[in-house]
C-alpha cells in the first residue's frame, strides 16, 4: 500500500510546486500592488483632494476639504494660455522629434551595418549626465553671442539684435533634444522587426520606393510611431525645466504654472486643480489618439 | 420574482460595487486636508543641551561665509577655537519660499528640524516669528548684538527688540550693467522698464518686494506705504515691460552669469553679487530714485537642542573684529558698529567700501517694503508670479 501512495503525493507535491497555491499569484503581486498603493493610489488621491481644497484656506492656517468643484473652473480661467501653449509646444516638439527620430530609426535599422550597436549606444549616451546640466549647455549653445546667433546673424535669418535664448525656438529645441531618444528608441524596435523580403516584394510588384514605404513600412512601423509619440509627448506637455531655463515669461508651461503654485504662491488648492485638468488632458488625448490611429499592439 | 427587465444580477452587483468605490473615494479625499501650522514657542519646547553637548547646527545660504585659505582661519574656524563647539555648517538655503517649504511640516507639527540656526529674509523672518516658529533669544547672552548692531537694523516692525533674530548680512538692491557690452550706462531703474536698446536683454529678481519695491520707486510711490492702487500701477508697469519683450527672464542668483556672457546688458541686482562676481566688467549702480534695504536674519528655530551654542554664535559674530572679518569676504553691508574701525586690521582697502559700510547719505536712498498681512501676501505673490513665472 504504502509503495503505491508514495508517488501519488510526490505528484500532488509536484502540481502544488509548479502550479503554485491558491494565493501565489497574490502574493507575487504583493510587493507591486504595494508600491503602487503607496506611491501611486495615495498621492493621487491627495492631489485630487488638493484640487477640492477650500480656496480661502492657507498652508498656514490649513486646507479644508470643502469639494469647491470651482476651483477647476477658477485653473482654467487664470490659466488656460498656459495650458494651450504646453499642448502647442508638446505637439510640435513631437513632431519634429517624430520626423528627425524616424530619419535617425531607419538609418540605423536599415542602414547601418556594422556600426548599428554604437549608433544605438551614441543615442542612449547622453542619459549618462545629468538632464538639468544638459539642458543647461543649451544655455551656452544658443547664447547672445555664441556661434549659432552669429551664423544666423550673418545669413539674416535673424536681425541683428535677434536673438534665440529665452524664445519658444529655444524651448521647443530644449524639449526636442531632451525626449529624443524616448522617440528612436521604439521606432528603432519598431523597424528592425520588419522583414526586409517585404519591401523587396513590393519592388517586385513595381511598387516605386516612395509608394513602398508609405505602403510597407510605414504601417509596419506604426507601433513604434504610437508608442513613440505618447513616449514623447506626454512628458513633453508636462515639462517645465526648458521652459525655465531656456524659456522667458513668455513661454511659460503649465509645469511652471504648477510649480510656482505650490512652492511660491503656495496656492495648493489651484495648483492642485490645474494638476488634475492637466492630467484629465492628457489622458483624454492620448485614448482618442489610440482609438483614432487604432493600434492595438503599443510595441 | 421581480422583473429585472434585463438587467443581470451581475450588472446589478458591478455598479452597486462602483458607486461604493466612487463615494468611499469621495469619503477619503476628506482626510487629506491639511491642519494649520500655528505654534507657540512657549509650549513646543525642549531642553537645552549646549552645556554637554558642544555641537551647533545651522543653515545658511551659500558662499555667504569666509572660506579656509592657505595661511587664513576662517571666522567659523576661530569660533570653533575659541568656543570649543563643533559647527556643522550646511549652505541648503536658496530661496526664501523654498526654504519654508522644507521646513514647514515640521515647525508646524511641532517636530525637530534638526537644525539649531537658520538664516532668512526679514520678511520671511517676520512670518515664521509670527506663527510660532522661533525661540526668542536670551538678551543676557547675546550682550554684543544689543551693544554693537547698527541702529537702522535695531528696531524692525515685526520684531522691534530683537527678541528672535539677528541680522546676518544686510544688503541693497539696486541694478547693474557690463560695461563691456553696454556703452551707455543705466542710472535710473525706470530705464531698464522702457529703454529701447535694452530691450530683451534686461533681467529682473524673483524677490518680490525688491523688484515690485524698485518699480514703485521709480514711479514716486513710497513702498514702505503704499495703497492697493499704488500697487496696481506698479503692476501694470512690470507686466507691461514684460509682455513687451523688454524683460528677458526673472532670476534667483544666476543672474550673474547672464551678465557676465553679455546676453544680459543691465540688470536688478543685490549688491554683493556684483562685487563676488570676479568679473570687472559688471558694474553696480544705485539708482537714482532709490535702492531697497534688506537683511538676512539668523533664527532659531522651536525644538533646537543648542539654543546656547546659537546665542554664543551670534555673540560671537557681533564681535567688530570677527564682523570685519566676515564681511571683508562677503562684501555685503556689515550690520555691526566698530567693525568698520576693525576692518583697518583686517583689509585696509575696504574700510571705505560704500556696500559694506554705507554712509548716512546711501542709507538715506534706501526703502524697506511695507509689512505685509497673510491674504496681502497671497494675493500678491500670486499676480507677481502670473507675470514672473515663478
Amino acid at each position: 500500500m504504502a509503495a503505491i501512495t508514495a508517488p501519488a503525493r510526490a505528484t500532488e507535491d509536484t502540481a502544488k510546486r509548479v502550479g503554485g497555491g491558491r494565493w501565489t499569484a497574490y502574493w507575487l503581486l504583493a510587493p507591486g500592488a504595494l508600491w503602487l498603493l503607496l506611491f501611486f493610489v495615495v498621492p493621487f488621491y491627495s492631489l485630487v483632494s488638493a484640487s477640492l481644497f477650500d480656496p480661502n484656506g492657507s498652508v498656514l492656517t490649513g486646507y479644508d476639504v470643502t469639494y469647491h468643484v470651482g476651483n477647476f473652473g477658477t485653473a482654467v480661467k487664470n490659466y488656460y494660455p498656459e495650458l494651450l501653449r504646453s499642448l502647442w509646444y508638446a505637439g510640435l516638439a513631437t513632431l519634429v522629434c517624430l520626423v528627425i527620430g524616424y530619419v535617425l530609426a531607419y538609418a540605423i535599422a536599415f542602414k547601418a551595418g556594422r556600426w548599428r550597436n554604437l549608433l544605438l549606444v551614441l543615442v542612449i549616451a547622453p542619459f549618462f549626465t545629468s538632464f538639468l546640466l544638459r539642458t543647461l549647455s543649451w544655455k551656452l549653445i544658443l547664447s547672445d553671442h555664441g556661434f549659432i546667433v552669429d551664423l544666423f546673424q550673418k545669413v539674416h535669418i535673424l536681425g541683428s539684435d535677434g536673438r534665440l535664448l529665452n524664445t519658444w525656438f529655444a524651448v521647443v529645441s530644449g524639449i526636442v533634444y531632451n525626449f529624443l531618444p524616448f522617440m528612436v528608441l521604439p521606432l528603432y524596435a519598431s523597424l528592425e522587426k520588419i522583414d526586409g523580403r517585404l519591401i523587396e516584394a513590393a519592388g517586385d510588384l513595381y511598387a516605386s520606393p516612395f509608394t513602398a514605404f508609405f505602403k510597407v513600412t510605414w504601417p509596419l512601423s506604426l507601433p513604434g510611431v504610437v508608442a513613440g509619440t505618447l513616449l514623447t509627448f506626454i512628458p513633453a506637455a508636462g515639462d517645465f525645466i526648458n521652459a525655465q531655463l531656456l524659456g522667458g515669461p513668455g513661454q511659460r508651461m503649465v509645469g511652471n504654472v504648477i510649480q510656482s503654485l505650490f512652492t511660491s504662491t503656495q496656492d495648493y488648492a489651484a495648483a492642485g486643480a490645474l494638476s488634475v485638468i492637466l492630467m484629465a488632458l492628457i489622458v483624454g488625448l492620448v485614448l482618442v489618439y489610440i482609438r483614432k490611429v487604432g493600434t492595438e499592439e503599443l510595441v | 420574482m421581480v422583473d429585472t427587465s434585463g438587467i443581470s444580477r451581475r450588472t446589478v452587483l458591478r455598479g452597486g460595487a462602483g458607486a461604493v468605490f466612487g463615494l468611499g473615494s469621495i469619503a477619503a479625499l476628506k482626510g487629506f486636508g491639511t491642519a494649520g501650522l500655528k505654534q507657540d514657542p512657549a509650549t513646543c519646547t525642549s531642553t537645552d543641551v549646549s552645556a554637554r553637548d558642544k555641537r551647533f547646527v545651522i543653515s545658511n545660504w551659500p558662499l555667504y561665509i569666509d572660506e579656509p585659505d592657505k595661511g587664513y582661519h576662517s571666522t567659523l574656524q576661530d569660533f570653533e577655537k575659541q568656543t570649543g563647539i563643533k559647527v556643522s555648517y550646511t549652505d541648503d538655503v536658496n530661496d526664501n519660499s523654498e526654504f519654508f517649504a522644507k521646513v514647514k511640516n515640521q515647525l508646524g507639527g511641532c517636530q525637530s528640524t534638526k537644525r539649531d540656526m537658520f538664516v532668512l529674509t526679514d520678511w520671511m523672518a517676520a512670518r515664521m516669528i509670527d506663527v510660532g516658529w522661533i525661540q526668542p533669544i536670551d538678551p543676557a547672552k547675546v550682550p554684543n548684538l544689543h551693544e554693537n548692531l547698527i541702529d537702522s537694523l535695531a528696531q524692525p516692525a515685526w520684531d522691534p527688540k530683537r527678541a528672535y533674530s539677528a541680522p546676518w548680512q544686510s544688503g541693497l538692491t539696486g541694478m547693474a550693467y557690463n560695461k563691456k557690452y553696454l556703452k551707455k550706462p543705466v542710472k535710473s531703474f525706470g530705464e531698464l522698464l522702457t529703454r529701447k536698446d535694452l530691450t530683451g536683454r534686461v533681467t529682473m529678481l524673483t524677490e518680490l518686494r525688491d523688484t515690485m519695491g524698485l518699480i514703485m520707486l521709480s514711479q514716486g510711490t513710497d513702498p514702505a506705504d503704499f495703497t492697493d492702487h499704488q500697487w496696481a500701477q506698479a503692476m501694470d508697469a512690470l507686466t507691461k515691460a514684460t509682455s513687451d519683450g523688454q524683460i528677458r527672464r526673472f532670476t534667483g542668483n544666476d543672474y550673474v552669469q547672464d551678465l557676465s556672457a553679455g546676453n544680459v546688458l543691465a540688470c536688478e541686482a543685490w549688491s554683493g553679487d556684483i562685487a563676488n562676481a570676479g568679473d570687472d566688467n559688471l558694474v553696480f549702480v544705485p539708482p537714482e530714485e532709490g535702492m531697497m534695504i534688506w537683511a538676512d536674519n539668523m533664527l532659531v528655530p522651536n525644538l533646537a537642542t543648542h539654543r546656547g551654542n546659537a546665542e554664543k554664535w551670534i555673540d560671537f559674530y557681533y564681535d567688530p573684529h570677527n564682523a570685519a572679518k566676515l564681511a571683508d569676504y562677503n562684501q555685503y553691508i556689515c550690520p555691526v558698529k566698530g567693525a568698520q574701525q576693525a576692518m583697518e586690521k583686517v583689509d585696509k582697502d575696504n574700510v571705505e567700501n560704500p556696500l559694506i559700510f554705507p554712509t548716512e547719505e546711501t542709507l538715506k536712498q534706501t526703502h524697506r517694503f511695507m509689512a505685509l498681512k497673510e491674504f496681502q501676501t497671497r494675493e500678491f505673490e500670486r499676480q507677481f508670479s502670473n507675470v514672473t513665472g515663478v
